[in-house]
Formats: C-alpha cells, structure tokens, sequence
C-alpha cells in the first residue's frame, strides 16, 4: 500500500500497465507534450499530470500527441483496437464527446454486437468531467449519462485512489470499450492504493458507509457531498447508507435494493441535469424493483436543467451540495 | 494604399486598448481576481484589427476561446467585457459565459468559442445567410493553427467552396495548439494557407504581427470575395506573448523565446517603427492614445468590482424549461 492522490494512482496504473503489456498505447492532446516545440516532448505530461514520465519510458510510438483532432483521436484508437491493441485515448474534457460522438457512439460502442459477436473492441477512453472551476458551459459537463445510456460501452468513474487503479486496471484487462471518466476536482483526493495489479470488478458498488435510516447513492464527486451531509446528519443521529456504485453500466442494481430494502428510503445524488440522468434512472429502477421497500417517493439531488454557468456564484448554485443533500434526506424522513 | 489618419488612429487605439486589456487581465489574474480559464490574446493585436478594421457593424465574425482581441477589434463594449470575465451579472453575457464565451450579435460579433474547431461552420452559415440576404455582408471565421486540424474545420472549408458563400478563414497562426507546435500538428509539408487552396480556394498569406501587411493582404482577399461571393482563406503569421492559458509555465518555450518576441514581433513596436504610421503622427499623438486607453481600462477594472453579482435564483434563466 501507498499513499497518493488519484492523479498519481492513475499515472502510476499507466505505468504499470504499459510496462506489462506492449499493446497498450496513450493517445490524445498533449499527452506527451511540447511535441514540435524548442522545449521538446516531456514539456508537460498531459494538461492534468497524468501521464507525466510515460513519453521518457515508452517513446513517442507508443505515447501518441495527437493534433486537436478528436474524432481521429476516438476512431484511431478503434481502429487500433480492431488490430489487437489496447489503446488509452484522453479526451482532454468529457465535454469534447460532442465533437467524437460518432466514433463512440456509432462505431466502438457498436462493433461487437453488430460483428456477431466476434469483434472486439478494448479501447480506454479517458473523460476529465465536472464542474467545479468556473470553466463554464464548454468545459464543465457531467456526461457520464450520455454515455451510460448507449448499450455497448461501459462506463467507470471512480473517486477514491484506489478504485482509479482498480477501475482503471480492470478496464485494461476488459475486451470491451470502457469510457473511463475522472472528475477534475478529484485529482487530489489522497488515499491508500493497493501496489501490483490490484482490480477492482465492474458492476460491483463500494458501500462507503452504513447508517440505516437512509440510502444515499452518490455518483463521482457527489460521493464526497454525500459524506458530508451524512455526517452533520449522524450528529442528530440520523444514519445514512453511502453507496459509491464506481461503474454506471453495468449498475450494481443488488448493492442499491439491498440497502433501499433496509432503510426504506432513498435519496439519489447525481451531477447530471435531471432529465435522463442517473437520478432519474436509480429511483425508476428502485420504483420498479422495491416498491413495497419505500417508506417515502425517493429523492433526486440534481444540478438544474441548465447548461453549466461560469459566474462562481451560479456554478455554486449549479452543483449539488451537502446542504442540498441534507434537506433532501431529511424530506424522506419527515414524509407522512 | 491610402490611409486616413483617423482611420490609423482608430486602428491603434483598438491595438493598445486589446494590449492594455490583456497585460491588465494578466495581473489581476494573478491576484487571483478572476475565476475560470483565460487565453490572452496580447501579441496577434495585428491580426485582429488588421481584419477587422475592414469590417462594418453588418459584417460577422466568429472567434475562439482566445477571442478578447476580436471582440475589442469588431467593437464589442470593454467595460461589458471586462463584467463578463469578473463574472458579473452586468456582464454582456450575465456573468454566464466568462472569457471563452464572450459575444453580441448585435455587432457582428457571434460568438467566442471554447471548443476547438466550432467556428468555422458556423462562419459558413453566417455566409449563407449573407448571400441569401444578398447585402453584401461577409463572415469570418477566426482559427489558429490546433484548430485547422479539427474535421469541422475541414468541412466548412470544403462546404464554403462547393455552395459558394462569402465565408472567410482566418488562420492565426500563433505555432502553438496548447503545448504542441504547428510543426508537428500541422505536418511539415503543407502549411495551412495551402491547405485552403486544397479545397479550391484562394488564400493570401500575411506577417501577423504587422498591422500594414495584414491590412493590405485582407483588402486584396475581400475586394476578391466580395466581388466573386466566394469563400477564401488568410494565414497569419502571429505570436503569443503569454502562455496557452493563464498559468501555463511554458515548459515548451525556448529559452528568452518570449523576451525575442516582445522584441521583434510586438505588434505595437512594429506599428510605431513603421515609415506610414511615422507619415502621419508624431510619438507623441500615440502616447496620448496609450494615456486614455490606460484610463478606460482602469475605469473598465473598477467598474467590474463594483458590478452587480448574479444571484443564485438566476441560475435557471432563459432555459426554454424547468424541472
Ligand atoms: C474540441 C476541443 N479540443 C481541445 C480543446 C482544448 N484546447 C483549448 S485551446 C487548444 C489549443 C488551440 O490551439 P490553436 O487553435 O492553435 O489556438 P491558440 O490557442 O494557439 O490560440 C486546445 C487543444 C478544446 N477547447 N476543444
């Protein structure tokens, strides 16, 4: 075990995993760095330090600058796939989905089902999401539901450091397309990381914590909100179940009813806009799957149906907080 | 080519006054005054205004996420620019759409743009609706060298020149996309000019740090587009004085790169030392103009810490719906 932040666990798991396994290669925007410049590659390892040091060890075949080419960046890495690699793209922000879209959405979530079964398709896509930074309506979307939604890809977001490696490892080994999504205000979370190959499966949540009274499940950096309010909350005496699910597709769907049939109450904190968001889809799914569990209408703590504002007085009005948590949870237990 | 001493004025103020706004943004940045990502655009001062000076109010530009400078060129408001990059409410976008997504259609100015590559076909449409309203009008499309790379802006080269619009391109190029050097993203054979001319168009090539040349080359590329209502294209050979955004370090830079640029690429210094400008003024008159724009942008600063903050209610303001 070592202590270090989630940039680290995931450069470190880079590393590792480059050095095992000679198919897997890093593609993307800067992801060496000063490539065509006087300072020359190794500048910069990547605009948010994940992969610094990995151009100086496996060389510019294997750690790609790409130009700002993102549709090439995703159909590249497919294509790579198809000829038995494991290629890593980073897509710089989650938001740029909007100008790869077709390659992920129409190609490399499509190929094994389509081809019979027979093709594979092992690409890593790395997505820096969030909101958080005042970066406004380009550069700050959650995403994580579009992608969830389309049948074929899978999609991790972890938010311990541990579960970076494990979830990231995981996706390496994995035959399918993983659309790996990493909030940029989580990068400096510390924690314990697990040294060798440690694995984290998909579709298996983490329960962060048991309490009792309610159930909250908290997606990405919402797991860290949801502690919060929770403990204000266990000051009054008020225990909260915290499940972290780590994989939206596939969704430890168990993890969720076990806990709702226990407490009864279910509070669902999502920074997607709430249409067609992962709130929306956990309380359809507990509605259809325990309702006779429900002691009150389950909760969705949402960011609003707006695109993300820059003013910091708006985006802090944008995300979802403790103190919107709180009340939320507190709704389920004042309920009749 | 004739040149008014109004219109080099004029020319100048738009200069210093983009110089002055970014030299200010960067210290107050610094400070920690200013939320969000900031691209500064001091350093391709010529290529703004040496576009833009050409256009009227009817004329459309679009621009990137580096866009403080063709606002200031195609006359956007500072004092509401510099509202909108503190984030405040009175800002010309309510405080919503910072730095990178300043704009007012109500000048031409149709928009700043945070992802790479998402102007160019834009600056087609805005073509389509010039030709179809048969004014005259032209759109540009402001890019730098990362952006040429984008299939959009590929696209809306190649569509410009098959439905024959009155759409520009404007390449600025800076030899930066980010950390990476147009050497190696633009590929070595062609430069980008040459990729216009690809696509059937005919492109100028011009010193982006020198107002005259720009100026001189875009009059020559618009009497062709306005004449033929076909698209064409203009590289710009420009320089970045700071770094990709506000606290790059600039690891991918030479050694004294930046110190050589201020020396011999600095828009301004250019402009000064140029025998037309020296026909026509005196330092002195150009001091005078530095003195009012230091002034109005103090006056710019001061008025964005005293502006009106938004309030948190305004969050969900003019979506069509709410939930
Ligand atoms: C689609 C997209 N990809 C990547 C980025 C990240 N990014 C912002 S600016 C930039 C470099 C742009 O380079 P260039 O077009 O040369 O303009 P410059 O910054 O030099 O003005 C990159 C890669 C983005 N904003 N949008």
């Amino acid at each position: 075990m070592s202590v270090m932040n989630i940039r680290e666990a995931i450069n470190q798991t880079l590393h590792e995993a480059m050095e095992r396994d000679p198919s897997v290669i890093l593609l993307g925007e800067d992801v060496a760095g000063g490539a065509g410049t006087a300072g020359g590659q190794e500048a910069i390892g990547g605009i948010w330090g994940t992969s610094t040091g990995l151009i100086g060890k496996f060389g510019p075949d294997r750690v790609i600058d790409t130009p700002i080419s993102e549709s090439a960046i995703v159909g590249a890495a497919a294509g790579a796939a198809l000829a038995g690699m494991r290629p890593v793209a980073e897509l710089m922000f989650a938001d740029f989905i909007g100008v790869c879209g077709d390659q992920l959405i129409n190609q490399i979530a499509k190929f094994r089902y389509m081809f019979g079964g027979e093709a594979r398709c092992p690409v890593v896509v790395r997505l820096i999401y969030g909101a958080g930074m005042n970066a406004a309506a380009q550069h700050s979307q959650a995403f994580y539901n579009l992608l969830t939604a389309i049948p074929g890809l899978k999609v991790a977001m972890p938010t311990t450091p541990a579960d970076a490696k494990g979830l990231l490892n995981e996706a390496l080994h994995g035959d399918d397309p993983v659309m790996f999504f990493e909030h940029k205000a989580l990068y400096g979370k510390k924690g314990e990381v697990p040294d060798g190959v440690h694995r984290v499966p998909f579709g298996h949540a983490r329960m962060v914590r048991e309490g009792g009274d309610v159930t909250i499940v908290a997606f990405g950096r919402m797991v860290s909100f949801a502690e919060k309010a929770a403990d204000k909350l266990a000051e009054e005496g008020i225990g909260c179940d915290i499940i972290d699910p780590r994989t939206t597709s596939p969704l430890d769907e168990e993890a969720i009813l076990d806990s709702v049939e226990q407490t009864g109450r279910l509070v669902v904190v999502d920074e997607c806009p709430p249409r067609c968001g992962l709130a929306a889809d956990v309380t359809a799914m507990v509605a259809q799957k325990a309702f006779t569990s429900l002691d009150a209408p389950p909760e969705c703590v949402t960011a609003p149906h707006t695109p993300v504002p820059f003013s910091p007085e708006l985006e802090r009005a944008y995300v979802p907080g403790p103190p919107a948590i709180e009340a939320a949870v507190r709704r389920t237990l004042d309920w009749g | 080519m004739q040149y008014s001493q109004d219109g080099l004025l004029r020319a100048y103020r738009r200069m210093a006054t983009i110089r002055q706004f970014e030299e200010r943004l960067h210290e107050e940045i610094a400070k920690g005054e200013i939320p969000g990502f900031t691209h500064l655009y001091a350093g391709q001062e010529a290529a703004a205004v040496g576009v833009c000076e050409h256009l009227d109010k009817d004329d459309m530009i679009v621009s990137t996420h580096r866009g403080h400078g063709h606002c200031i060129a195609k006359g956007c408001d500072v004092s509401g620019m510099m509202k909108e990059i503190y984030g405040s409410r009175e800002g010309l976008c309510k405080g919503r759409g910072g730095s990178m997504h300043i704009a007012d259609t109500s000048i031409g100015m149709l928009g700043a743009n945070g992802i790479v590559g998402a102007g160019a076909p834009q600056a087609v449409g805005a073509a389509i609706a010039a030709k179809a309203k048969g004014n005259g009008k032209v759109a540009i499309a402001f890019s730098g060298d990362g952006a040429c790379n984008q299939g959009t802006t590929f696209e809306a080269m190649n569509m410009a020149a098959v439905i024959k619009v009155p759409a520009i391109f404007v390449f600025e190029n800076n030899h930066y996309s980010e950390h990476t050097g147009d050497r190696y993203a633009v590929g070595t054979a062609l430069d980008i000019a040459s990729r216009a001319e690809a696509f059937g168009m005919k492109a100028w090539r011009a010193n982006g740090c020198d107002f005259y040349d720009t100026f001189e080359t875009m009059a020559a590329l618009l009497d062709h587009v306005r004449s033929t209502n076909l698209p064409a294209a203009i590289e710009l050979d420009t320089e970045r004085f700071y770094g990709h955004f506000e606290g790059d370090p600039q690891r991918y830079r030479a050694k004294g790169e930046v110190d050589r640029l201020r020396e011999e690429r600095d828009a301004l210094k250019i402009f000064r030392a140029s025998p037309v400008t020296q026909q026509h003024f005196g330092s002195a008159e150009l001091d005078a103009v530095d003195a009012e724009v230091a002034a109005q942008i103090d006056a710019a600063v001061d008025a964005a810490r005293k502006a009106e903050r938004p309030d948190p209610s305004h969050v969900t303001e003019d979506v069509y719906a709410e939930y």
